[in-house]
């Protein structure tokens, strides 16, 4: 065991420090770091800076024009990527559907698709989850029925996530209704711009339009859009899901997190003196990091432990829970730092344009909507129920 | 001891109850909330009618309550509906009218739903301390001059009245020199900057700039303001936790019905341990916040009244905060969309952490206080 840092993994820290302070456009990071909403012309931005720099796939393996990143690398991609303010990168293809093309797709698919996520031609969602499918993952009843050179698609997928920008969709849908449920399903690609694909908006609680219904009525998608082989994509579904898991940690999310806290607690009073130096707040603001900085570590071992490509096995389960609780217990601290200005919510005030002074001090305004927001995180993603379900059979025997 | 309301009071309750469950459904709420004073006029004054505001306060001060208890059962009811009109400002600027019989037309005008009055205290710097103020009143030749602003001031933008706090003498934190003027919200120098809150209600920032008021304009006597902010606070720590309980008991209701309707897996999520467990817990802590509510109510006019306030209020932002997350999370998806209601009721418990002193105020209050006798 050694903690320190390699000279190479000190130089790798060196190159990323650079890229960021080089490439990261001062108008991005200002919204990241303000909390203003991201427009679908920024993720395209920061996608394309990325990918011209080689960091957009640098997780990927070599084979596939990556890098072959191991944890480390990522961590500290990961760390110093929030400390400087970047915007998250949009997962669904090129952290979810990637992979699954892989090790999954066919050469074709493969050498079509993947330069489409890389340059961005393609914005993909993900359409897995149903009404009356939500942990029960594997009950999903939208149909895809094969007519000669084509399946046709029916049925409905929900709370699909930034499903109004997206031109793609990745389906689960039903091909076989005999036997497990499990063994009836497949994995589909869907063009959103075929007649028949439908996009409502849900509002989320706190007002933003984040998540979607995809509609689909007699939806025509050719067969070679199928992936993998009919009625396997079961298996697929849940390597996608490993690899969505595995970067749930948010270890530079939480850091950076806990770094805007500081810099509110110390700028808040309480009797007169900084709300940093009050003892029920430090005390609660150092559990918050003695979890973190085991987590750190948990994570990079875990991630270590993963071949290259590969995803982590079910103790992802365990940065699932770990991740998405700690990040809402910084956002529930950061909530309480603020006193009565946790109240006041000006929702046009989160888009860029919006002049007027800010109530009371200029970091209060999103706090609590994003409080309340992160409770969708141990929802998604497979619930934390669920992932206690994983972990109690898959890792103990239970 | 006697653990059960009178009947007139089971009465009341079960009036503002029914309104609620009448006239009250989540859509309204959603329409009163959106309008330009953030809630109904009308709803207002058939609930001022129906003496629900009387019920706030002392015959002797033209109502027929005002005890502990009558401020609980009308705020649990309220608060089971998410009921946006200006009860909490009414409550509170009405228990400082009650204190100066000069006051009484306004206070008459307020019980009878014709007026709407908000208390301006909290400062941008004062957090939840009731002493620190900032905002300054110099006599003048025929009364008082106002400079300063107002923080977070709950209805300020729809009250026609708001009542100020200000310092004539003493330094910012000290207890003594504080005093209370009731000024026209249109007066001149008076800015009002209204807004929405992230639960729905509204609030408002208000700037004061040399706003010159007349003598009689100060409430209660000179100096004294303390003591009846003191009274107000209290009444408002109680109302908003009454208020807190009944949007869990509500929160908790839903939660409980989905889990009983809701199927994954093939069976009713509620047959799953984790969440009975779970839901378990929840319906003890609700019964633990109500014991607190009703110790605190009890003890609204005794001189016990910190204490049990403390503990009650640190209950609401420490369990209530858990149930509030809780309810979400077991809903799954379903809560995080505001047409929902699930989410709209968890908003308001944890926003009531922000009134008032939170959950650590309070349990630092305690601290100081001691042991109950
Ligand atoms: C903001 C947001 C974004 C999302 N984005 C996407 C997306 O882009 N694409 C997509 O496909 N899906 C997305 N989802 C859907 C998400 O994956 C589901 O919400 C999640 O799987 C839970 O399903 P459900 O909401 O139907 O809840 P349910 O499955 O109905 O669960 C309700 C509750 O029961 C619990 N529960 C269920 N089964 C068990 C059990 N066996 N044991 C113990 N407890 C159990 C759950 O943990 C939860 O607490 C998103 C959800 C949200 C909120």
């Amino acid at each position: 065991m050694d903690l320190n840092y390699t000279s190479e993994e000190l130089d790798f820290q060196q190159e990323i420090r650079g890229f960021f302070a080089e490439k990261l456009p001062e108008s991005l990071s200002a919204k990241v770091k303000s909390k203003k909403r991201l427009t679908k012309a920024d993720c395209e931005t920061w996608h394309a800076i990325l990918n011209d720099a080689g960091y957009l796939n640098a997780h990927w393996p070599e084979a596939f024009g990556g890098k072959s990143w191991n944890a480390i690398q990522r961590d500290i991609f990961d760390v110093e990527g929030s400390a400087f303010g970047a915007p998250r990168v949009v997962p669904f293809g090129v952290n979810m559907l990637a992979p699954v093309l892989m090790a999954f797709g066919s050469e074709q698919q493969q050498q079509h698709y993947l330069p489409r996520i890389l340059d961005g031609t393609d914005w993909w969602c993900q359409g897995y989850s149903e009404p009356g499918s939500g942990s029960d993952l594997a009950s999903l009843k939208m149909s895809a029925v094969r007519e000669g050179d084509h399946y046709v698609l029916n049925g409905q997928k929900t709370w699909t996530t930034l499903g109004q920008y997206a031109n793609w969709i990745f389906c689960l849908v039903r091909t076989a209704k005999e036997g497990k449920p499990q063994q009836g399903i497949s994995f589909i690609l869907v063009d959103m711009d075929t007649p028949g694909v439908e996009v409502r908006p849900i509002i989320l609680l706190e007002g933003t339009h984040e998540v979607n219904e995809v509609w689909f009525t007699d939806v025509k998608v050719p067969v070679e859009n199928l992936v993998g082989e009919e009625n396997k994509g079961w298996t697929y579904a849940k390597y996608l899901l490993a690899h969505e898991r595995s970067g749930i940690a948010g270890v530079g999310d939480a850091l950076a997190g806990i770094e805007h806290l500081k810099h509110i607690a110390r700028d808040q009073k309480t009797d007169g003196r900084p709300l940093a130096e009050d003892p029920l707040f430090s005390a609660r603001l150092a559990e918050i990091e003695i979890d973190l900085s085991a987590m750190r570590t948990t994570n990079m071992r875990i991630m270590q432990a993963a071949a290259d490509g590969a995803p982590p096995g079910p103790e992802v389960s365990m940065l699932k829970i770990k991740g998405t609780v700690l990040r809402q217990s910084i956002n529930d601290l950061t909530r309480r730092a603020l006193g009565p200005y946790a109240m006041p919510f000006v929702s046009e005030a989160l888009d860029v344009g919006f002049n007027e002074e800010p109530i009371g001090p200029d970091y209060a305004n999103p706090v609590s909507a994003d409080y309340f927001n992160h409770r969708k995180t141990s929802i998604y993603g497979g619930s934390n129920e669920i992932q206690r379900n994983i972990i109690s059979k898959m890792m103990m025997g239970l | 001891m006697d653990f059960n309301h009178t009947d007139e009071r089971q009465m009341l309750a079960d009036m503002v109850g029914r309104f609620v469950t009448d006239n009250y459904d989540i859509e309204s709420r959603h329409h009163h909330a959106a309008s330009d004073v953030g809630y109904s006029q009308e709803v207002w004054g058939q609930l001022a009618e129906l003496g629900v505001i009387g019920a706030l306060f002392d015959e002797a001060d033209g109502g027929f309550g005002g005890t502990g208890f009558d401020i609980a059962v009308v705020f649990e009811q309220l608060g089971r509906g998410l009921v946006v009109e200006p009860f909490l400002a009414g409550l509170m600027a009405g228990t400082i009218l009650a204190q100066d019989k000069n006051q009484q037309e306004l206070l008459d005008a307020l019980l009878s739903g014709q007026s709407v009055v908000a208390l301006a205290h909290g400062e941008p710097g004062s957090r939840y301390s009731l002493s620190h103020v900032e905002t300054s009143a110099t006599a003048s030749a025929d009364g008082f001059v106002l400079n300063g602003n107002k923080a977070v001031v709950i209805s300020g933008d729809s009250a026609d009245h708001v009542l100020v706090s200000a310092r004539l003498s003493g330094a910012v934190d000290d207890a003594e020199g504080l005093s209370l003027f009731i000024v026209p919200r249109d007066a001149d120098g008076v800015h009002v900057r209204g807004y929405p809150t992230v639960d729905g209600y509204r609030a408002a920032e208000i700037a004061l700039h040399d706003v010159h008021i007349g003598s009689d304009s100060l409430v209660g006597e000179q100096g004294n303001g303390l003591a009846l902010l003191d009274k107000a606070n209290a009444a408002g720590t109680l109302a908003v936790s009454a208020e807190a309980l009944g949007a869990i008991e509500v929160a908790i209701d839903m939660t409980l019905e989905y889990l009983k309707t809701r199927k994954q897996f093939g069976v009713p999520i509620g047959k799953f341990q984790a969440l009975q467990h779970r839901m378990a817990d929840m319906m003890t802590e609700r019964e633990q916040i109500r014991s607190a509510v009703i110790n605190a109510a009890g003890h609204l006019h005794t001189d016990q009244r910190d204490w049990h306030l403390s503990c009650l209020k640190n209950l609401i932002g420490r369990s209530g905060r858990k149930i509030a997350e809780e309810a979400i999370q077991m809903h799954g998806g379903m809560a995080m969309t505001w047409e929902y209601a699930v989410g709209h009721y968890s908003k308001r418990i944890v926003m009531i952490d922000h009134l008032f002193g939170d959950e650590d105020y309070h349990l630092k209050r305690i601290m100081t206080l001691g042991s109950a006798a």
